[in-house]
């Protein structure tokens, strides 16, 4: 789409408004066109949009918010039940294994709770995608703040396990929390805006999704160690982005090891190459995507 | 001046999928393709699928302050012409540049979101719409205003009619200020005085705002007294364009206006257990369209293998609701035909002066013998009935008001 900016025509000067492009050339498509000021001038949709999302999925406040901190709580013990006092995976360092594993489960729910609401945001807006125009990137974007509410909740048993063990948190890891999150954030908007334009046009990806993200768990160590993995192999496992986040996490805030810098830049570079091809997958389907929904 | 809408060989390809169970396409399906080209559309191939255009080279040009209507049947083109210009939707070939803001209101309660109060669907509405929120806090109280929703604007949108939803829906989409308004059917669903209000509206809109109204409907009383100049569609083509008068004309010669199946003998309405004996029918009138208070003529054809005595043919008239509007029947009408029928033959019905309001009827034919029912059809035929000329007042007649329009004229009588 191109906005022109042209010269408001004098008579009609009088309106007070925001300045509106006064020149719309609609044409096929052809190539790639990303309209970054187009996307700030929709700005206040996404804040909408993230409201929206935010309002209807704590609308029985009590239950909503209990529920973000109880659900990873109960697997966090279950975790431990299992995999701990069952099957023996340790953590390194004498860490309880609880929080070693909820600092995984932190970023990997987050993760997977964006994938799947990034992924499917074409969908769930489908009445507005199929009958108003607005800029798609909207709509996936703004589908992950409700995730990120939900992390925060999450965050805050997090932080009681702390209080709980009584293990004052490594000051790299205070640093790093924001920036993990927001790597979290962009490997999983590009996963979710490569399988939301893909959802538009091919409806079974909205199976091979969930069974994806559930397969990946295993792949992310969450439940185990970097460690458990042979030392050689271990690039292999930080292609997964969320196990460079984690393993940083637990190096900064847990003090198990140093940060594997190395490593977590193969991460970033795997995250990047994610994210640019997702996103551009996504600009060069969204045209289309009414005519599929 | 140059247009404010100009519309270049516009046109648009649906490829449709004949597959037996292809609702959606399917990855598995199309996997190959993708891993081949990931930043191609898709290429199809196969003779599965076959390409219809949708829009098929359309150009016309709209000034600024016009209301342009576009008319055409169901199929025409007409939503994807609008879904084009308001951006969900892009065109295969051509092109249309629009000078100015575009608002357009396509369907009932767009982006609305039931679990949301009215207020803040406002809001959500606007947003999407591409509004600021402070512009749409400066118009609100006059939106509510317009509306008529003020009592449950605190209540979720889930609870609201759908006449609530319009009018809501009409009132931000009208009160955004867009240079150029799309307004698809959407007002069809609310009520009559609603429906008056937001015609108005668009027309002062246009008067004073100098806006441009694209305007879509099937009420051509509506569209003629609107609009000024318009297109008529017709498989994605323009049939007419010009003075709207024209080019409603047009669409009520070319798209007739009676549906229905001349043979009858193996027709799948006829009630179980009755012979054949009615064969054809046929609605005759004088220039091919079914007007109101225009002469109208009904043809029977019948085949009795058995002599019948005394007749009643039947033919009744029942609108949308399947309320019955009138029933002509041979015997207690003035007739010529004789009381004993034998053989194949045909007999007609002559309405002098068709009564019908404007609108959509199904037609019932049944061949009576005194104290029996020989023959029964049900929806024979559906028979659309049209304004015959521009008359402004009469957009005010909906089925609310009645089946029929009583030609009348009211004068003084007295008064102090």
């Amino acid at each position: 789409m191109k906005l022109e900016e042209i010269t408001r025509p004098s008579e009609r000067s009088e309106k007070p408004s925001v300045p509106k492009p006064l020149e719309l050339v609609i044409e096929p498509s052809g190539v790639l066109r990303l309209d970054l000021r187009e996307l700030w001038h929709y700005r206040e949709l996404f804040y909408f949009f993230a409201w929206r999302d935010i309002k209807v999925r704590y609308k029985q406040t009590a239950l909503g918010v209990v529920w973000a901190m109880f659900a990873p709580f109960v697997t966090v013990v279950v975790f431990t039940v299992f995999f701990n006092r069952v099957a023996h995976i340790k953590s390194p360092n004498a860490i309880p294994y609880a929080i070693f594993s909820y600092t995984g489960l932190l970023f990997w729910n987050f993760f997977s709770a964006a994938v799947g609401s990034t992924s499917t945001s074409m969908m769930t807006n489908k009445a507005v995608v199929s009958k108003v125009y607005f800029p798609r990137l909207i709509a996936p974007f703004s589908a992950t703040i409700v995730n990120m509410v939900d992390f925060g909740f999450a965050f805050v048993v997090y932080a009681a396990l702390f209080l709980f063990y009584g293990i004052t948190p490594g000051l790299a890891g205070v640093l790093l929390l924001l920036p993990m999150l927001a790597l979290t954030f962009i490997a999983a908007t590009g996963l979710g805006l490569f399988f939301g334009a893909l959802n538009v046009r091919y409806r079974d990806v909205g199976f091979i999704v969930p069974f994806m993200i559930s397969t990946l768990l295993f792949l992310t160590p969450v439940i185990y160690p970097v460690s458990l993995v042979p030392e050689s192999y271990q690039w292999i496992l930080y292609l997964n982005p969320v196990a460079g986040v984690i393993q940083t996490m637990r190096a900064g805030a847990l003090h198990q090891g140093a940060i594997p810098w190395s490593m977590l830049g193969i991460s970033v570079t795997s995250l990047v190459c994610m994210f640019t091809f997702g996103l551009l997958y996504f600009v060069r389907q969204e045209r289309s995507f009414a005519d599929y929904l | 001046m140059t247009p404010i809408i100009e519309i270049n060989g516009l046109s648009k390809a649906y490829v449709i999928s004949h597959q037996r169970d292809a609702a959606y396409d399917s990855l598995r399906d199309d996997i190959a393709n993708i891993l081949r080209r990931p930043f191609q559309p898709h290429i199809t191939q196969g003779a599965a699928r076959e390409t219809v255009w949708a829009l098929d080279d359309v150009s016309f040009d709209v000034q600024q302050g016009e209301i342009f209507g576009v008319i055409g049947a169901n199929g025409a083109g007409k939503s994807t012409l609008l879904k084009i210009l308001s951006r969900i939707t892009f065109p295969t070939k051509g092109r249309a540049v629009l000078h100015g803001s575009v608002g357009s209101l396509l369907e009932v309660g767009t982006g609305f979101h039931p679990e949301l109060t009215g207020r803040e669907n406002i809001f959500l509405n606007g947003a999407i719409l591409g509004i600021r929120k402070q512009e749409i806090a400066k118009k609100f109280d006059e939106i509510v205003a317009f509306s008529e929703v003020d009592r449950f604007l605190d209540t979720p949108v889930k609870f609201y009619s759908s006449g609530m939803y319009v009018r809501l829906a009409f009132a931000v989409a009208a009160h955004l200020e867009p240079d150029i308004l799309i307004v698809d059917e959407v007002l069809s669903v609310g009520d009559t005085a609603f429906q008056k209000k937001s015609l108005g509206k668009m027309q002062q809109e246009t008067q004073e705002g100098g806006r441009t109204v694209l305007f879509v409907s099937h009420n051509m009383g509506a569209v003629s007294s609107l609009c000024d100049r318009g297109i008529l569609l017709s498989e994605g083509r323009i049939a007419y364009e010009g003075d709207i008068g024209a080019v409603v004309n047009h669409y009520l010669t070319a798209v007739g206006s009676a549906d229905y199946t001349g043979d009858l003998t193996d027709h799948p309405n006829r009630a179980r257990g009755f012979d054949p004996l009615l064969t054809s029918f046929d609605i005759e009138t004088d220039n091919g369209v079914i007007l109101y208070g225009q002469p109208v003529t009904l043809r029977i054809g019948y085949h009795f293998p058995e002599a019948i005595t005394v007749p009643q043919f039947s033919v009744k008239f029942l609108n949308a609701q399947g309320v019955v509007a009138f029933t002509v029947v041979s015997d207690y009408q003035p007739n010529n035909i004789p009381p004993r029928l034998q053989g194949n033959g045909s007999v007609a019905c002559r309405i002098h002066s068709l009564p019908l309001l404007p609108g959509n009827y199904t037609v019932n034919l049944r061949l009576w013998q005194p104290g029996a029912k020989l023959d029964d059809i049900e929806n024979v035929a559906r028979v659309t009935v049209e304004w015959m000329d521009r008359k402004p007042d009469q957009i005010h007649w909906d089925s609310t008001m009645g089946i029929v329009y009583v030609d009348a004229a009211w004068s003084m009588l007295s008064a102090t």
